[in-house]
């Protein structure tokens, strides 16, 4: 691959990498829960575009239109239903609040420093770009990965009788 | 090509964010969504991985995890607008008993 359109694609990750992150904090500082799910929304897409950069083509539009198609338009769609308004802030005690940012940035300081040491750069190059289209992962999957793919027919069933159980009846 | 630790960061930071949004936040709907993040974290990782040992049996259960996380999605808002209709809420304080 030439230098430049290299160079061109890990600076795409980056900026990916970047909406990515402030998109979930988005999610997370967002009172209003549409606001929210919007903002997730961009978190998916940006995602797609990372996996795209990491050679994972199937999984990428995987995520784009069952993620952020069809699982968000049920989030939204929920939120339009029961007219999910404003968050009211909550009298939770002062100490969590002062006490809540530090301990998670302490957190994930930790877990960096830990990969920073398992994984230092350049420790371990990318393998040869390989094929990820449909074909392959569909070999994968009905070859090596039958049973699993079987159970987790079995898990949407039960997945759809119980949202249809919980829908229907009266609790 | 990104070195793998800048991928797994990026997994980490996200992973953070939905956790720390999973604790802070009230909204049940909201809480869910920080669910979906971490989720989405972790399958950040494994396709770094794949991509890194040249294995593709990351991207499937990448794959697995999201069939999961639909599933999981379609149940889950279904109990939250049980909940919701039992309690007219959806406020996770109101919510913290089994039975009314």
């Amino acid at each position: 691959m030439p230098v430049q359109i290299e160079t061109n694609l890990v600076a795409l990750f980056y900026i990916f990498a970047a909406v990515a992150v402030v998109a979930a904090l988005s999610v997370v500082a967002q009172r209003m829960p549409v606001h929210s799910a919007l903002s997730l929304i961009v978190v998916l897409c940006s995602l797609a575009a990372v996996y795209l950069l990491l050679g994972a083509e199937f999984i990428a539009v995987i995520q784009v239109i069952v993620y952020a198609g069809a699982i968000m338009v049920l989030f939204v769609f929920v939120i339009m239903l029961l007219n999910a308004g404003r968050e009211t802030p909550s009298h939770r005690s002062q100490m969590a609040r002062w006490l809540g940012a530090p301990l998670v940035a302490a957190f994930l300081l930790e877990v960096l420093l830990a990969i920073w040491k398992q994984f230092p750069a350049g420790a371990l190059h990318p393998a040869a770009a390989m094929d990820a289209g449909p074909a392959a992962i569909g070999h994968l999957l009905f070859r090596n990965y039958v049973l699993p793919f079987e159970v987790t027919s079995i898990l949407i069933l039960v997945a759809i009788l119980g949202a249809v159980v919980l829908a229907k009846k009266e609790f | 090509m990104v070195p793998l630790s800048h991928v797994l960061a990026l997994s980490v930071t996200l992973f953070v964010i939905g956790a720390a949004g999973f604790v802070v936040r009230k909204n049940i709907i909201t809480v869910f969504m920080c669910i979906e993040i971490m989720l989405n974290a972790v399958n950040l990782a494994f396709i770094g991985f794949s991509r890194y040992l040249g294995n593709l049996d990351g991207q499937l259960f990448a794959f697995f995890v999201i069939v999961v996380a639909a599933a999981e999605a379609a149940v889950g808002l279904a109990i939250i607008i049980a909940l919701y209709r039992n309690r007219e809420s959806l406020n996770i304080e109101d919510l913290d008993s089994m039975k009314l």
